[in-house]
């Protein structure tokens, strides 16, 4: 509803709506998968976490929203409107376009009417207007995912964590889907984590991008991103935009060796 | 303003992108099939059945000497006899009626009981390692060697035949209903625990929907067995209703190939029907979004 101004860099005159303290995390078979990360997200932020797989990236988000339990540290977020994007669109299959969205309204109990005008909103939003009554075995890859995007929208959560939601589709669609994203941080106003290991997808969205080493994951480098919202595609091909991923890609193989 | 502008701009074209590249592929089968399409089908069955027919008479005629063709009569025979003397006719179908009432019973009370037990395994890993091992023993132990057992518990009427369709029936009930439940997606069950769903909530709008292909599955199994259970006790427990097992019993031992030879067509007819009635309620239930749907079956 409210449009907020995200200006970039701006982290720390803002509300904090998700922070790590310290957090840590050791499965009990002894890996030790996150290690003393401290993070701080505030509203208006969109900040991204790249690493290399299998680093820790999507623990942190499990910790966030409650999935796993850290074994060290806090970890500040309100859990009752949490928007989590998934890897894959987790959709039911036997529910139409419109009955996925309307689920987590479902389950959060708000009442029937009211369900029906969020989720139709939520599908205008992410353009799938003309396939309210699809199943979705017959959707593509990137309707899927933006099915999933609507069912989290009509919840209108101020955080929204999303968990590499991207990585399955073609490259293409994958930076029709980022253009959308970054749009949609635009005109809902939330905050975001989003974990990927692609740079430009990265850098594209971003306020902020982390880069986190290999296991056991740590922060080891931040970057600003500079650039206006809303983004171009054009963006892209900025001799900025090129050098900024040069840096952030250095980073990442420095922290991977 | 701009922005939204631009933004909107921007929304449209990535749309016609992507729905060119991603359009959805439902809808798209061609139904129609051609006269050649329909003899590829069905010829062939037709002329494994005339040369089965042929045989038949055959062996009637030609293999077996006039005192014994009752062992075999021929088809037309069967036809006259079985089917078209009403008094027969009538008598196979009255027993047949009274079976097919004892195998629905015995199915409907086995997805009572296997609904039940499966839920309760799905819930708790105990329950189903405890439960487990006699669901196996149960479905291992030969019909006929708890036959004596169950007319000594519940009498040689309707009771104890729908108990063998009910022992019969309710293993695949079970297995099918419980792997059922367990087939939804980790992904999904993470998306309903960040919700905060209940574990009736997760079970209703969750594992109950993801199971129904596997439900269904198992149904379709249950049911055939239930009716083979029906003939099966009635052929064992004769008091009450005649049944399609008593039936059969009387004519073989009274010699009349006939009417035997129809009732036994008639058994599988019901047999097929079952089985054909199942398949078609899966598809309704489930054909719009399986992903197997849409093939042929």
């Amino acid at each position: 509803m409210t449009a907020i101004d995200p200006s970039p860099g701006a982290t720390s005159s803002k509300a904090s709506v998700l922070s790590f303290n310290h957090t840590q995390m050791t499965f009990p078979d002894g890996t030790e998968a996150v290690r003393d990360v401290s993070l701080e997200i505030s509203r208006g932020e969109f900040v991204t976490i790249v690493g290399p797989s299998g680093c820790g990236k999507s623990t942190l988000l499990k910790i966030a929203s409650g999935l796993l339990e850290a074994t060290g540290g806090e970890v500040a977020v309100d859990r009752d409107r949490l928007g989590y994007v998934f890897q894959d669109a987790t959709l039911l299959p036997w529910r139409t376009v419109l009955g996925n969205v309307e689920l987590l309204a479902e389950l959060h109990d708000i009442p029937k009417a009211e369900r029906r005008q969020l989720a139709l909103e939520a599908i205008e939003t992410v353009g799938l207007s003309g396939f309210v009554n699809h199943y979705p075995k017959s959707l593509s890859g990137g309707m899927k995912m933006r099915a999933s995007l609507a069912r989290t929208l009509t919840l209108k959560p101020p955080v929204f964590l999303f968990d590499e939601p991207f990585g399955a589709v073609d490259e293409i669609t994958r930076e029709h889907l980022n253009d959308e994203t970054q749009r949609l941080f635009q005109s809902e106003g939330f905050a975001g984590l989003f974990i990927t290991h692609s740079i430009a997808e990265a850098v594209f969205m971003s306020t902020r991008v982390l880069v986190m080493s290999a296991r056991p994951g740590r922060i080891v480098a931040e970057f600003d991103v500079p650039f206006e919202y809303p983004r171009k595609p054009e963006l892209r091909f900025d001799p900025e935009f090129a050098a900024l991923s040069g840096e952030i890609s250095r980073e990442l193989r420095g922290s991977h060796q | 303003m701009t922005i939204t502008q631009n933004d909107d701009q921007e929304l449209s074209v990535e749309l016609g992108a992507d729905s060119t590249s991603g359009s959805p592929v439902a809808g798209g089968k061609n139904r129609k099939r051609g006269v050649s399409d329909l003899a590829r089908q069905f010829l062939p069955p037709l002329f494994l059945g005339a040369v089965i027919v042929s045989a038949w008479y055959y062996i009637s005629y030609a293999l077996l000497a006039e005192e014994r063709r009752f062992l075999l009569r021929p088809p037309h025979e069967i036809l006259q006899v079985g089917f078209f003397d009403w008094d027969h006719f009538s008598e196979i179908l009255l027993a047949l009626w009274s079976s097919t009432r004892v195998a629905l019973i015995g199915l409907a009370i086995s997805i009572a009981i296997g609904f039940f037990l499966a839920t309760v395994m799905s819930q708790t890993k105990i329950v189903e390692r405890a439960i487990f091992p006699y669901m196996v023993m149960l479905q291992a132990v030969p019909i006929l060697a708890i036959v004596p057992l169950i007319g000594f518990w519940w009498g040689y009427g309707t009771t104890s035949r729908i108990a063998v369709c009910v022992i019969i029936s309710l293993f695949p009930i079970i297995v099918n209903t419980l792997f059922g439940l367990q087939s939804a997606e980790r992904g999904l069950h993470d998306l309903f625990t960040l919700h905060h769903a209940s574990r009736r909530t997760r079970l209703r709008k969750l594992m109950f929907p993801a199971a129904r292909p596997a439900i269904f599955a198992g149904l379709r199994i249950s049911a055939g067995l239930s009716v083979i259970g029906a003939i099966v006790g009635d052929y064992f427990f004769g008091q009450g209703a005649v049944g399609i097992g008593q039936l059969l019993k009387r004519y073989s031992s009274r010699l009349e190939g006939e009417e035997l030879l129809a009732a036994v067509i008639m058994s599988s007819a019901l047999g097929v029907v079952v089985f054909l009635f199942f398949g078609w309620l899966q598809n309704v239930a489930i054909g719009k979004w399986h992903e197997s749907s849409g093939a042929e079956s």
